[in-house]
């Protein structure tokens, strides 16, 4: 017992993950896409969670009309254009590369750029600076300061 | 050239300052995160059909409409500012005599019902949507939100948040007027 209870704690917040409802399944081809989708759709009315994390109760609605449309038997990208023709291109976690979307696909690339490159500039410049020559003045007394932390 | 260091601090300082921007922009507007223009915008208004709130062995069309400029709100009583908005419907209802077309979206018929009675209805017909089918058939993300549709059936105009007189005067009503004049 005393060795399964600290497992069990350190698993109890996975519970967050799991979703209340659980739907049936006739093949496990359609359950696999089934969390694939609602891993990849956003939740509308929440910050920064997908439909398969979330309790809302669209995403509950959302997560319905998915299965709904799988048992259906819609493709992947039927399903995904139903979601995009009413939601826009904010309910993928992967949206699709086109120029409104541009900046967000490069913007990481760009920061890392400008930060190379000052980097770049900063290391040249460095190398760059003369060397400080030290008086024989500076240099006994930088010898004493160091003796004296003997 | 001390300035040099203070570079990354005027950087922080400007983020910070976009930061502070947006949450007053939030304080004014709760809900101008979600008022990105809609991907419906001239696209044809998806059909509703929907179980009528007072009496759901009827059925609700949106098909009733076509020909009119009207506008679609999606509501419930569990949404504070559908509260604060109502009495500015009822008044468009009838003062102005804009046909709305409501969606009780997620709610308690009975409760539904006993507001519609206590602070008047503004609305031609309401569908009752418990399972969000035409909430989602219309891209809603939140209660209330409005959408105006032409004559066309076509959807050209959508507000997530509450109607208000200022939002009437500047924007509904002479958007309301041009489509009255188109054919």
């Amino acid at each position: 017992m005393r060795r399964v209870l600290p497992l069990i704690v350190l698993l109890w917040p996975m519970l967050v993950f799991a979703n209340i409802e659980a739907y049936r399944f006739d093949d496990p081809e359609k359950e696999a896409r089934y969390h694939t989708l609602i891993s990849e759709l956003r939740c509308v009315v929440c910050v920064s969670q997908n439909i398969a994390d979330s309790n809302a109760e669209l995403a509950q609605d959302l997560r319905r009309q998915t299965y709904e449309m799988i048992q259906q038997g819609s493709s992947n990208e039927e399903i995904v254009t139903f979601m995009v023709q009413r939601y826009g291109d904010f309910v993928l976690y992967r949206p699709p590369l086109k120029p409104s979307t541009m900046l967000l696909w490069a913007g990481p690339f760009i920061i890392f750029g400008i930060g190379l490159i000052v980097l770049i500039l900063f290391i040249r410049r460095r190398n760059q600076e003369p060397e400080v020559e030290l008086s024989s003045e500076e240099h006994a007394r930088a010898q004493s300061l160091l003796d004296n932390d003997k | 050239m001390k300035a040099r260091y203070l570079i990354p601090f005027v950087i922080f300082m400007a983020i910070m300052a976009i930061f502070v921007l947006g949450l007053y922009k939030m304080k004014e507007d709760p809900n101008f995160v979600r008022n990105v223009p809609s991907v419906l915008i001239d696209k044809p208004a998806p059909e509703i059909v929907l179980p009528d709130l007072f009496d759901q062995t009827k059925t609700v069309k949106s098909a009733d409409l076509l020909g009119q400029v009207w506008l679609m709100n999606i509501w419930g009583t569990w949404c504070p500012e559908c509260w604060r908005e109502h009495g500015y419907l009822v008044h468009l209802a009838e003062r102005e005599g804009v046909k709305i077309f409501g969606i009780d979206w997620r709610d308690d018929a009975e409760e539904a019902k006993a507001m519609l009675q206590q602070k008047g209805n503004p609305f031609v017909a309401v569908g009752f949507d418990p399972e969000s089918r035409t909430a989602i058939n219309w891209g809603v993300s939140g209660a209330p939100e409005t959408f105006v549709i032409d004559k066309q059936g076509v959807i050209r105009w959508k507000h997530a948040g509450g109607i208000t007189p200022q939002l009437w005067q500047e924007e509904l009503k002479p958007l309301l007027q041009k489509l009255e004049q188109e054919q």
